[in-house]
Protein backbone atom coordinates (compact mmCIF):
# COMPACT_ATOMS: atom_id res chain seq x y z
CA UNK A 1 0.00 0.00 0.00
CA UNK A 2 3.17 2.20 0.43
CA UNK A 3 2.31 3.94 -3.78
CA UNK A 4 -0.68 4.98 -2.17
CA UNK A 5 -0.59 8.95 -1.50
CA UNK A 6 -1.55 9.72 2.44
CA UNK A 7 -2.54 13.11 1.47
CA UNK A 8 -6.51 13.41 1.45
CA UNK A 9 -7.51 15.21 -2.27
CA UNK A 10 -10.30 17.72 -2.27
CA UNK A 11 -13.71 15.73 -3.40
CA UNK A 12 -16.92 17.20 -3.91
CA UNK A 13 -18.57 16.75 -0.42
CA UNK A 14 -21.46 15.03 -2.42
CA UNK A 15 -19.48 12.09 -3.47
CA UNK A 16 -19.88 9.52 -0.59
CA UNK A 17 -18.08 6.58 -1.96
CA UNK A 18 -15.12 7.08 -5.02
CA UNK A 19 -13.01 4.76 -6.67
CA UNK A 20 -10.15 6.25 -8.68
CA UNK A 21 -8.17 3.61 -10.78
CA UNK A 22 -8.58 0.45 -7.74
CA UNK A 23 -7.25 -2.55 -8.64
CA UNK A 24 -6.18 -5.98 -7.04
CA UNK A 25 -5.48 -9.28 -7.20
CA UNK A 26 -5.62 -12.19 -5.45
CA UNK A 27 -2.21 -14.33 -5.79
CA UNK A 28 -1.63 -13.64 -9.48
CA UNK A 29 -5.54 -13.53 -10.39
CA UNK A 30 -5.99 -10.11 -10.68
CA UNK A 31 -9.51 -9.67 -9.71
CA UNK A 32 -10.33 -5.63 -9.72
CA UNK A 33 -9.29 -4.28 -13.13
CA UNK A 34 -9.22 -0.19 -13.28
CA UNK A 35 -12.37 0.39 -11.30
CA UNK A 36 -13.68 3.90 -11.42
CA UNK A 37 -16.64 4.83 -9.62
CA UNK A 38 -18.48 7.43 -7.70
CA UNK A 39 -21.75 7.45 -5.23
CA UNK A 40 -23.51 10.64 -4.62
CA UNK A 41 -25.55 11.51 -1.37
CA UNK A 42 -28.78 9.98 -1.92
CA UNK A 43 -28.04 7.72 -4.33
CA UNK A 44 -29.14 4.66 -4.77
CA UNK A 45 -26.41 2.26 -7.18
CA UNK A 46 -27.23 -1.57 -7.89
CA UNK A 47 -24.38 -3.26 -8.93
CA UNK A 48 -24.76 -7.04 -11.18
CA UNK A 49 -22.83 -8.94 -13.72
CA UNK A 50 -21.97 -12.73 -13.27
CA UNK A 51 -20.47 -14.73 -10.66
CA UNK A 52 -16.62 -13.98 -10.48
CA UNK A 53 -17.36 -10.39 -11.91
CA UNK A 54 -15.57 -8.66 -8.97
CA UNK A 55 -18.58 -7.02 -7.73
CA UNK A 56 -18.73 -8.48 -4.27
CA UNK A 57 -14.77 -7.72 -3.83
CA UNK A 58 -15.52 -3.94 -4.95
CA UNK A 59 -18.21 -3.20 -2.58
CA UNK A 60 -15.44 -5.13 0.31
CA UNK A 61 -13.05 -2.83 -1.05
CA UNK A 62 -14.99 0.03 0.31
CA UNK A 63 -14.40 -0.61 3.88
CA UNK A 64 -11.61 -2.50 3.15
CA UNK A 65 -13.05 -6.36 4.57
CA UNK A 66 -10.70 -6.60 1.23
CA UNK A 67 -7.46 -4.45 0.23
CA UNK A 68 -6.90 -2.96 -2.80
CA UNK A 69 -3.21 -3.06 -4.23
CA UNK A 70 -3.41 -0.42 -6.51
CA UNK A 71 -5.71 3.10 -6.68
CA UNK A 72 -7.29 5.52 -4.43
CA UNK A 73 -10.82 5.06 -2.64
CA UNK A 74 -12.06 7.72 -0.65
CA UNK A 75 -15.33 6.98 1.54
CA UNK A 76 -16.93 10.11 2.86
CA UNK A 77 -14.10 12.17 2.47
CA UNK A 78 -11.52 9.96 4.13
CA UNK A 79 -8.93 8.05 1.69
CA UNK A 80 -9.62 4.16 3.13
CA UNK A 81 -5.83 2.64 3.71
CA UNK A 82 -4.57 0.10 6.30
CA UNK A 83 -4.50 2.76 8.87
CA UNK A 84 -6.43 1.13 11.68
CA UNK A 85 -7.88 4.16 13.59
CA UNK A 86 -8.48 5.72 10.19
CA UNK A 87 -10.97 2.73 9.42
CA UNK A 88 -12.63 2.27 11.72
CA UNK A 89 -13.96 5.72 11.43
CA UNK A 90 -14.73 4.92 8.08
CA UNK A 91 -15.96 1.79 8.95
CA UNK A 92 -18.51 3.41 11.60
CA UNK A 93 -19.73 5.55 8.76
CA UNK A 94 -20.35 2.56 6.30
CA UNK A 95 -23.40 0.04 7.33
CA UNK A 96 -23.10 -3.12 5.75
CA UNK A 97 -25.61 -6.21 5.05
CA UNK A 98 -23.81 -9.54 4.11
CA UNK A 99 -25.25 -12.47 2.15
CA UNK A 100 -24.64 -14.87 5.02
CA UNK A 101 -26.32 -12.29 7.89
CA UNK A 102 -23.26 -12.85 9.93
CA UNK A 103 -25.52 -12.00 13.15
CA UNK A 104 -23.16 -12.72 16.46
CA UNK A 105 -24.51 -16.30 17.41
CA UNK A 106 -23.84 -15.83 21.12
CA UNK A 107 -25.73 -12.59 21.65
CA UNK A 108 -29.12 -11.23 21.91
CA UNK A 109 -31.11 -10.04 19.20
CA UNK A 110 -31.12 -7.07 20.96
CA UNK A 111 -27.75 -7.22 21.80
CA UNK A 112 -26.28 -8.01 18.49
CA UNK A 113 -27.81 -4.32 17.58
CA UNK A 114 -26.42 -2.09 20.81
CA UNK A 115 -23.04 -3.80 20.53
CA UNK A 116 -21.54 -1.45 18.05
CA UNK A 117 -23.04 1.83 19.31
CA UNK A 118 -22.27 0.97 22.84
CA UNK A 119 -18.60 0.13 22.37
CA UNK A 120 -17.81 2.72 19.22
CA UNK A 121 -20.02 5.60 20.93
CA UNK A 122 -19.40 4.98 24.19
CA UNK A 123 -23.30 5.21 24.86
CA UNK A 124 -25.12 3.57 28.23
CA UNK A 125 -26.88 0.52 27.37
CA UNK A 126 -29.75 2.25 28.11
CA UNK A 127 -29.17 4.96 25.63
CA UNK A 128 -28.11 1.80 23.01
CA UNK A 129 -31.06 -0.28 23.85
CA UNK A 130 -33.06 2.59 22.88
CA UNK A 131 -31.63 3.64 19.39
CA UNK A 132 -31.79 -0.32 19.20
CA UNK A 133 -35.60 -0.58 19.78
CA UNK A 134 -35.67 2.19 16.81
CA UNK A 135 -34.02 0.36 14.52
CA UNK A 136 -35.59 -3.00 15.09
CA UNK A 137 -39.30 -1.31 15.29
CA UNK A 138 -37.86 0.11 11.93
CA UNK A 139 -37.46 -3.56 10.10
CA UNK A 140 -40.53 -4.62 11.90
CA UNK A 141 -38.79 -7.24 14.33
CA UNK A 142 -38.41 -5.52 17.66
CA UNK A 143 -41.02 -8.50 19.43
CA UNK A 144 -38.18 -11.07 18.79
CA UNK A 145 -35.69 -8.95 20.08
CA UNK A 146 -35.17 -10.77 23.37
CA UNK A 147 -34.12 -13.98 21.07
CA UNK A 148 -31.16 -15.75 19.75
CA UNK A 149 -30.19 -15.52 16.23
CA UNK A 150 -30.23 -18.89 15.78
CA UNK A 151 -34.10 -19.22 16.51
CA UNK A 152 -34.84 -16.52 13.98
CA UNK A 153 -36.01 -17.36 10.01
CA UNK A 154 -33.08 -16.26 7.30
CA UNK A 155 -35.30 -12.94 6.29
CA UNK A 156 -35.74 -11.92 10.19
CA UNK A 157 -32.19 -12.74 10.48
CA UNK A 158 -31.10 -10.60 7.73
CA UNK A 159 -33.80 -7.81 8.94
CA UNK A 160 -31.68 -7.52 12.21
CA UNK A 161 -28.69 -7.03 9.95
CA UNK A 162 -30.21 -4.53 8.72
CA UNK A 163 -30.77 -2.76 11.53
CA UNK A 164 -27.21 -3.86 13.20
CA UNK A 165 -26.03 -1.87 10.69
CA UNK A 166 -28.39 1.36 10.73
CA UNK A 167 -27.50 1.69 14.62
CA UNK A 168 -24.54 3.14 13.73
CA UNK A 169 -25.87 6.00 11.87
CA UNK A 170 -24.52 5.47 8.94
CA UNK A 171 -24.24 7.60 5.75
CA UNK A 172 -23.94 4.71 3.06
CA UNK A 173 -25.31 1.64 3.46
CA UNK A 174 -23.50 -1.80 1.53
CA UNK A 175 -25.13 -4.84 0.80
CA UNK A 176 -23.41 -7.90 -0.28
CA UNK A 177 -26.05 -9.85 -2.27
CA UNK A 178 -28.73 -9.56 0.67
CA UNK A 179 -31.12 -12.29 -0.63
CA UNK A 180 -29.24 -14.69 -2.27
CA UNK A 181 -29.15 -17.28 0.65
CA UNK A 182 -32.80 -16.69 1.34
CA UNK A 183 -36.07 -19.03 0.33
CA UNK A 184 -37.84 -17.58 -2.18
CA UNK A 185 -40.92 -16.70 0.57
CA UNK A 186 -38.65 -14.61 2.63
CA UNK A 187 -36.92 -12.53 0.00
CA UNK A 188 -40.05 -9.98 -0.38
CA UNK A 189 -39.60 -8.84 3.57
CA UNK A 190 -36.01 -7.96 3.03
CA UNK A 191 -36.13 -6.26 0.03
CA UNK A 192 -39.23 -4.31 0.97
CA UNK A 193 -36.97 -2.65 4.40
CA UNK A 194 -34.08 -2.33 1.58
CA UNK A 195 -36.78 -0.42 -0.48
CA UNK A 196 -38.19 1.45 2.91
CA UNK A 197 -34.81 2.40 3.16
CA UNK A 198 -34.26 3.85 -0.12
CA UNK A 199 -37.27 5.84 0.00
CA UNK A 200 -35.91 7.50 3.52
CA UNK A 201 -32.98 8.81 1.25
CA UNK A 202 -30.20 6.41 2.31
CA UNK A 203 -27.38 6.47 0.24
CA UNK A 204 -27.12 2.44 -1.12
CA UNK A 205 -24.80 0.14 -3.13
CA UNK A 206 -26.07 -2.90 -3.67
CA UNK A 207 -24.60 -6.06 -5.32
CA UNK A 208 -27.87 -7.91 -6.17
CA UNK A 209 -29.32 -9.81 -8.89
CA UNK A 210 -33.20 -8.77 -8.33
CA UNK A 211 -33.95 -7.13 -11.10
CA UNK A 212 -37.26 -6.44 -10.23
CA UNK A 213 -35.10 -4.60 -6.73
CA UNK A 214 -33.32 -2.82 -9.56
CA UNK A 215 -35.65 -1.66 -11.37
CA UNK A 216 -37.96 -0.45 -8.49
CA UNK A 217 -35.04 1.07 -6.69
CA UNK A 218 -31.73 2.12 -8.19
CA UNK A 219 -31.29 5.33 -9.72
CA UNK A 220 -27.96 3.74 -11.51
CA UNK A 221 -27.08 0.24 -12.67
CA UNK A 222 -23.31 -1.01 -12.98
CA UNK A 223 -22.48 -3.97 -14.64
CA UNK A 224 -19.27 -6.02 -14.19
CA UNK A 225 -17.72 -8.70 -15.78
CA UNK A 226 -14.13 -9.91 -15.58
CA UNK A 227 -13.23 -7.50 -12.65
CA UNK A 228 -14.10 -4.53 -15.23
CA UNK A 229 -17.36 -2.28 -14.71
CA UNK A 230 -18.73 -2.69 -18.26
CA UNK A 231 -21.43 -0.68 -17.54
CA UNK A 232 -22.57 2.11 -15.43
CA UNK A 233 -25.58 4.05 -16.21
CA UNK A 234 -29.26 5.05 -15.34
CA UNK A 235 -31.78 2.51 -14.77
CA UNK A 236 -33.85 3.85 -17.51
CA UNK A 237 -30.90 3.48 -19.89
CA UNK A 238 -30.15 -0.14 -18.33
CA UNK A 239 -33.57 -1.43 -18.80
CA UNK A 240 -34.54 -0.02 -22.36
CA UNK A 241 -32.10 -1.03 -24.30
CA UNK A 242 -28.85 1.07 -23.80
CA UNK A 243 -26.81 -1.38 -22.88
CA UNK A 244 -23.63 -3.41 -24.29
CA UNK A 245 -23.53 -6.76 -25.22
CA UNK A 246 -21.98 -8.90 -22.40
CA UNK A 247 -24.96 -6.69 -20.17
CA UNK A 248 -27.97 -8.13 -22.64
CA UNK A 249 -26.02 -11.94 -22.61
CA UNK A 250 -26.43 -11.74 -18.93
CA UNK A 251 -29.99 -10.34 -18.69
CA UNK A 252 -31.20 -12.92 -21.40
CA UNK A 253 -29.64 -15.23 -18.49
CA UNK A 254 -31.61 -14.51 -15.73
CA UNK A 255 -34.95 -12.92 -16.72
CA UNK A 256 -35.46 -16.01 -18.67
CA UNK A 257 -37.24 -18.18 -16.22
CA UNK B 1 -49.06 -37.74 22.87
CA UNK B 2 -47.42 -40.83 21.22
CA UNK B 3 -44.55 -41.84 23.23
CA UNK B 4 -41.49 -42.84 21.62
CA UNK B 5 -40.64 -46.53 21.18
CA UNK B 6 -38.28 -48.08 24.39
CA UNK B 7 -34.95 -48.51 23.46
CA UNK B 8 -34.36 -52.18 22.83
CA UNK B 9 -31.66 -53.25 25.21
CA UNK B 10 -28.59 -54.81 23.53
CA UNK B 11 -27.43 -58.27 23.44
CA UNK B 12 -24.83 -59.87 24.08
CA UNK B 13 -23.37 -62.06 21.53
CA UNK B 14 -21.51 -65.41 21.13
CA UNK B 15 -18.25 -62.53 20.08
CA UNK B 16 -18.92 -60.63 23.34
CA UNK B 17 -18.73 -63.64 25.48
CA UNK B 18 -15.39 -64.92 23.36
CA UNK B 19 -14.11 -61.46 24.21
CA UNK B 20 -14.70 -61.52 27.93
CA UNK B 21 -13.48 -65.09 28.23
CA UNK B 22 -9.94 -63.99 26.68
CA UNK B 23 -9.99 -60.80 28.96
CA UNK B 24 -10.84 -62.76 32.18
CA UNK B 25 -8.25 -65.47 30.88
CA UNK B 26 -5.32 -62.78 30.72
CA UNK B 27 -6.15 -61.69 34.63
CA UNK B 28 -6.37 -65.00 35.74
CA UNK B 29 -3.04 -65.89 34.37
CA UNK B 30 -1.23 -62.81 35.65
CA UNK B 31 -2.69 -63.75 39.14
CA UNK B 32 -1.42 -67.05 38.63
CA UNK B 33 1.90 -65.58 38.25
CA UNK B 34 1.78 -63.32 40.66
CA UNK B 35 0.31 -65.27 43.61
CA UNK B 36 2.48 -68.74 42.57
CA UNK B 37 5.21 -68.69 40.48
CA UNK B 38 6.43 -65.27 42.08
CA UNK B 39 6.29 -66.27 45.23
CA UNK B 40 6.16 -62.15 46.67
CA UNK B 41 4.24 -61.49 50.28
CA UNK B 42 1.82 -58.89 50.18
CA UNK B 43 1.05 -56.89 52.74
CA UNK B 44 -1.46 -54.12 51.92
CA UNK B 45 -1.98 -52.71 55.20
CA UNK B 46 1.36 -51.33 55.65
CA UNK B 47 0.93 -48.98 52.99
CA UNK B 48 -2.68 -48.48 53.32
CA UNK B 49 -1.40 -46.75 56.48
CA UNK B 50 0.89 -44.22 54.23
CA UNK B 51 -2.41 -43.03 52.90
CA UNK B 52 -4.53 -42.78 56.20
CA UNK B 53 -3.23 -43.52 59.37
CA UNK B 54 -4.61 -44.43 63.08
CA UNK B 55 -3.22 -41.35 65.12
CA UNK B 56 -3.91 -43.27 68.68
CA UNK B 57 -3.31 -39.96 70.47
CA UNK B 58 -5.99 -37.94 69.22
CA UNK B 59 -8.24 -41.40 68.41
CA UNK B 60 -8.85 -40.61 64.91
CA UNK B 61 -7.63 -40.83 61.35
CA UNK B 62 -4.73 -38.80 59.98
CA UNK B 63 -4.12 -38.47 56.45
CA UNK B 64 -0.66 -39.48 55.70
CA UNK B 65 1.84 -39.20 52.91
CA UNK B 66 0.52 -40.69 49.79
CA UNK B 67 -2.79 -38.19 50.59
CA UNK B 68 -1.09 -35.37 51.65
CA UNK B 69 0.95 -36.16 48.47
CA UNK B 70 -2.21 -36.29 46.22
CA UNK B 71 -3.14 -32.42 47.75
CA UNK B 72 0.28 -31.58 46.56
CA UNK B 73 -0.82 -32.68 42.78
CA UNK B 74 -4.09 -31.16 42.81
CA UNK B 75 -2.83 -27.39 43.90
CA UNK B 76 -0.18 -27.98 41.22
CA UNK B 77 -2.70 -29.20 38.99
CA UNK B 78 -4.64 -25.81 39.73
CA UNK B 79 -2.12 -23.26 39.25
CA UNK B 80 -0.72 -24.63 36.32
CA UNK B 81 -3.55 -24.95 34.71
CA UNK B 82 -4.28 -21.17 35.45
CA UNK B 83 -1.01 -19.89 34.35
CA UNK B 84 -0.99 -22.21 31.34
CA UNK B 85 -4.51 -21.30 30.55
CA UNK B 86 -3.08 -17.98 30.39
CA UNK B 87 0.09 -18.57 28.42
CA UNK B 88 -2.23 -20.66 26.20
CA UNK B 89 -4.79 -17.74 25.36
CA UNK B 90 -2.17 -15.06 24.38
CA UNK B 91 0.25 -17.36 22.40
CA UNK B 92 -2.45 -19.31 20.93
CA UNK B 93 -4.12 -15.33 19.85
CA UNK B 94 -0.36 -14.68 18.90
CA UNK B 95 -0.96 -17.74 16.61
CA UNK B 96 -3.50 -16.79 14.54
CA UNK B 97 -1.98 -12.70 14.55
CA UNK B 98 -1.05 -10.81 11.02
CA UNK B 99 2.35 -9.58 12.84
CA UNK B 100 5.04 -12.09 11.61
CA UNK B 101 6.96 -11.36 14.47
CA UNK B 102 3.90 -12.29 16.91
CA UNK B 103 3.28 -15.58 14.96
CA UNK B 104 7.27 -16.58 14.73
CA UNK B 105 7.48 -16.52 18.79
CA UNK B 106 4.45 -18.56 19.34
CA UNK B 107 5.15 -21.22 16.90
CA UNK B 108 9.01 -21.36 17.98
CA UNK B 109 7.53 -21.68 21.96
CA UNK B 110 4.81 -24.38 20.49
CA UNK B 111 7.01 -26.66 18.45
CA UNK B 112 10.08 -26.53 20.97
CA UNK B 113 7.90 -27.75 23.77
CA UNK B 114 6.36 -30.87 21.69
CA UNK B 115 9.87 -31.27 20.17
CA UNK B 116 11.60 -32.17 23.52
CA UNK B 117 10.99 -34.90 25.84
CA UNK B 118 8.52 -33.70 28.83
CA UNK B 119 11.44 -34.54 31.56
CA UNK B 120 14.13 -32.66 29.64
CA UNK B 121 12.55 -29.62 28.89
CA UNK B 122 11.22 -29.89 32.68
CA UNK B 123 14.94 -30.21 34.15
CA UNK B 124 16.32 -27.34 31.84
CA UNK B 125 13.81 -25.49 32.60
CA UNK B 126 13.84 -25.80 36.54
CA UNK B 127 17.72 -25.27 36.59
CA UNK B 128 17.34 -21.81 35.22
CA UNK B 129 13.81 -21.49 37.31
CA UNK B 130 15.51 -22.63 40.81
CA UNK B 131 18.97 -21.21 39.95
CA UNK B 132 18.12 -17.97 38.29
CA UNK B 133 14.49 -16.74 38.22
CA UNK B 134 13.44 -17.57 42.06
CA UNK B 135 16.56 -15.43 43.89
CA UNK B 136 15.10 -12.51 41.60
CA UNK B 137 11.50 -12.49 42.42
CA UNK B 138 12.71 -13.11 45.59
CA UNK B 139 10.30 -16.05 46.43
CA UNK B 140 13.10 -17.94 48.70
CA UNK B 141 13.44 -15.15 51.18
CA UNK B 142 9.80 -15.83 51.70
CA UNK B 143 8.53 -14.62 55.30
CA UNK B 144 7.82 -17.92 57.12
CA UNK B 145 5.93 -16.42 59.83
CA UNK B 146 3.91 -14.07 58.61
CA UNK B 147 0.27 -13.34 58.97
CA UNK B 148 -0.96 -15.11 55.44
CA UNK B 149 2.17 -17.45 55.05
CA UNK B 150 0.86 -19.09 58.40
CA UNK B 151 -2.47 -18.90 57.91
CA UNK B 152 -5.14 -21.70 56.92
CA UNK B 153 -6.07 -20.19 53.62
CA UNK B 154 -1.97 -20.57 52.39
CA UNK B 155 -1.55 -23.83 53.28
CA UNK B 156 -4.78 -24.86 51.53
CA UNK B 157 -3.78 -22.99 48.11
CA UNK B 158 0.17 -23.63 48.06
CA UNK B 159 0.74 -26.35 50.69
CA UNK B 160 3.76 -26.32 53.15
CA UNK B 161 4.96 -22.52 53.41
CA UNK B 162 8.68 -23.75 53.60
CA UNK B 163 8.09 -25.87 50.11
CA UNK B 164 6.87 -22.79 48.72
CA UNK B 165 9.53 -21.68 46.46
CA UNK B 166 9.97 -25.48 45.46
CA UNK B 167 6.41 -25.60 44.61
CA UNK B 168 6.10 -22.77 42.17
CA UNK B 169 8.87 -23.86 40.25
CA UNK B 170 7.18 -26.98 39.71
CA UNK B 171 3.64 -25.38 38.84
CA UNK B 172 5.97 -23.11 36.27
CA UNK B 173 7.53 -25.53 34.60
CA UNK B 174 4.26 -28.01 34.82
CA UNK B 175 2.65 -24.65 32.96
CA UNK B 176 5.00 -23.45 30.86
CA UNK B 177 5.06 -27.32 29.25
CA UNK B 178 1.62 -27.32 29.50
CA UNK B 179 0.80 -23.93 28.16
CA UNK B 180 2.03 -24.99 24.57
CA UNK B 181 -0.63 -27.64 23.88
CA UNK B 182 -2.96 -25.07 25.03
CA UNK B 183 -1.78 -22.38 22.73
CA UNK B 184 -2.85 -25.11 20.31
CA UNK B 185 -6.30 -25.73 21.57
CA UNK B 186 -7.15 -21.34 21.65
CA UNK B 187 -5.50 -21.61 17.85
CA UNK B 188 -7.57 -24.46 16.71
CA UNK B 189 -10.83 -22.54 18.62
CA UNK B 190 -10.43 -18.66 17.23
CA UNK B 191 -9.75 -20.63 13.93
CA UNK B 192 -13.22 -22.67 13.72
CA UNK B 193 -14.53 -19.28 14.10
CA UNK B 194 -16.35 -18.10 10.58
CA UNK B 195 -14.44 -15.48 8.70
CA UNK B 196 -18.16 -13.69 8.33
CA UNK B 197 -17.86 -13.29 11.93
CA UNK B 198 -14.29 -11.49 12.11
CA UNK B 199 -16.02 -9.17 8.68
CA UNK B 200 -19.41 -8.44 10.10
CA UNK B 201 -17.79 -7.09 14.10
CA UNK B 202 -14.89 -5.35 11.52
CA UNK B 203 -18.07 -3.49 9.47
CA UNK B 204 -19.40 -1.97 12.41
CA UNK B 205 -16.25 -0.06 12.68
CA UNK B 206 -15.35 -2.49 16.47
CA UNK B 207 -11.93 -1.87 17.56
CA UNK B 208 -9.37 -4.83 17.39
CA UNK B 209 -9.54 -5.31 21.07
CA UNK B 210 -13.03 -5.64 20.93
CA UNK B 211 -13.57 -7.82 18.03
CA UNK B 212 -11.65 -10.09 20.15
CA UNK B 213 -13.57 -9.60 23.51
CA UNK B 214 -17.30 -9.37 22.04
CA UNK B 215 -17.59 -11.79 19.41
CA UNK B 216 -14.25 -13.75 18.89
CA UNK B 217 -13.10 -15.06 22.35
CA UNK B 218 -16.52 -15.98 23.47
CA UNK B 219 -17.23 -17.78 20.70
CA UNK B 220 -14.03 -19.60 20.93
CA UNK B 221 -14.02 -20.89 24.30
CA UNK B 222 -17.09 -22.26 24.36
CA UNK B 223 -16.11 -24.46 21.87
CA UNK B 224 -12.20 -25.13 23.31
CA UNK B 225 -13.88 -25.86 26.81
CA UNK B 226 -14.04 -29.39 26.22
CA UNK B 227 -10.73 -29.95 24.89
CA UNK B 228 -9.49 -27.85 27.94
CA UNK B 229 -11.51 -30.02 30.51
CA UNK B 230 -9.05 -33.34 28.70
CA UNK B 231 -6.28 -31.15 28.78
CA UNK B 232 -6.65 -30.31 32.65
CA UNK B 233 -6.93 -34.28 33.37
CA UNK B 234 -3.62 -34.66 31.04
CA UNK B 235 -2.10 -32.24 33.65
CA UNK B 236 -2.82 -34.10 36.55
CA UNK B 237 -1.51 -36.89 35.29
CA UNK B 238 1.31 -35.44 33.58
CA UNK B 239 2.67 -33.76 36.53
CA UNK B 240 3.93 -37.04 37.90
CA UNK B 241 6.84 -36.09 36.21
CA UNK B 242 7.68 -32.96 38.40
CA UNK B 243 8.68 -35.73 41.19
CA UNK B 244 11.85 -36.07 39.01
CA UNK B 245 12.55 -32.30 40.26
CA UNK B 246 11.84 -33.18 43.76
CA UNK B 247 8.44 -31.65 44.02
CA UNK B 248 6.57 -33.40 46.80
CA UNK B 249 3.46 -34.17 45.03
CA UNK B 250 2.02 -38.06 44.65
CA UNK B 251 4.35 -39.38 42.76
CA UNK B 252 7.42 -37.79 44.66
CA UNK B 253 5.93 -39.72 47.73
CA UNK B 254 5.27 -42.67 46.11
CA UNK B 255 8.82 -43.31 45.64
CA UNK B 256 9.63 -42.83 49.05
CA UNK B 257 7.10 -45.14 50.39
CA UNK B 258 8.02 -48.02 48.39
CA UNK B 259 11.65 -47.58 49.66
CA UNK B 260 10.73 -47.36 52.86
CA UNK B 261 8.22 -50.08 52.56
CA UNK B 262 10.09 -52.20 50.24
CA UNK B 263 6.39 -53.14 49.02
CA UNK B 264 6.33 -51.75 45.63
CA UNK B 265 3.63 -53.42 44.24
CA UNK B 266 1.07 -52.75 46.42
CA UNK B 267 2.47 -49.05 46.72
CA UNK B 268 2.21 -48.22 42.97
CA UNK B 269 -1.15 -50.26 42.65
CA UNK B 270 -2.64 -48.08 45.15
CA UNK B 271 -1.24 -44.49 43.64
CA UNK B 272 -2.39 -46.04 40.25
CA UNK B 273 -5.80 -46.37 41.97
CA UNK B 274 -5.37 -42.88 44.12
CA UNK B 275 -4.59 -41.22 40.18
CA UNK B 276 -7.69 -43.42 38.25
CA UNK B 277 -9.90 -42.52 40.70
CA UNK B 278 -8.98 -38.57 40.64
CA UNK B 279 -8.70 -38.42 36.61
CA UNK B 280 -11.82 -40.30 35.92
CA UNK B 281 -14.12 -38.69 38.49
CA UNK B 282 -12.73 -35.34 37.16
CA UNK B 283 -13.66 -36.94 33.15
CA UNK B 284 -17.21 -37.85 34.42
CA UNK B 285 -17.77 -34.43 35.81
CA UNK B 286 -16.78 -32.34 32.72
CA UNK B 287 -18.59 -34.96 30.32
CA UNK B 288 -21.66 -34.31 32.91
CA UNK B 289 -21.66 -30.55 32.76
CA UNK B 290 -21.12 -30.60 28.88
CA UNK B 291 -24.01 -32.64 28.20
CA UNK B 292 -25.92 -30.11 30.16
CA UNK B 293 -24.63 -27.23 28.55
CA UNK B 294 -25.34 -28.93 25.32
CA UNK B 295 -28.89 -29.72 26.58
CA UNK B 296 -29.41 -26.03 28.09
CA UNK B 297 -28.36 -24.52 24.75
CA UNK B 298 -30.82 -26.55 22.36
Amino acid sequence: MSNLSTTDRKIDPDILISFQGVNKWFDHFQALKDINLSVKQGERVVVCGPSGSGKSTMIRCVNQLENHQQGTIHVCGREVYSNMKQLEQVRREVGMVFQSFNLFPHMSILQNVTLAPMRNGKISSAEASEIAMHYLERVQIADQADKFPSQLSGGQQQRVAIARALAMKPRVMLFDEPTSALDPEMINEVLDVMGELASDGMTMMVVTHEMGFARKVADRVVFMDEGRIEENCSKEDFFTGGRGERAEAFLSKILQH
Amino acid sequence: MTKPPLKTRRKLTIVDYICFGLVGAIIAYAIYRVSDVLVYNWNWSRVFNFVLYYDEESSSYVPNLLLLGIATTLRLAFWATIVAATIGLIMGYMRTSKNLAMRMISRCYVELVRNIPPVVFIFIFYFFLSGQLMPVIGLDDLDKNGTFVSSGIFYILFGDPKLFSNFVAGALCLALFEGAYITEIVRAGIQSIQKGQWEAARAVGLSRLNVLRDIIFPQAIRKILPPLAGQFITLIKDSAIVSLISIQELTFLATEVASTTTKVFETWIIVGAMYFILCYSFAATFSHLEKRALRARR
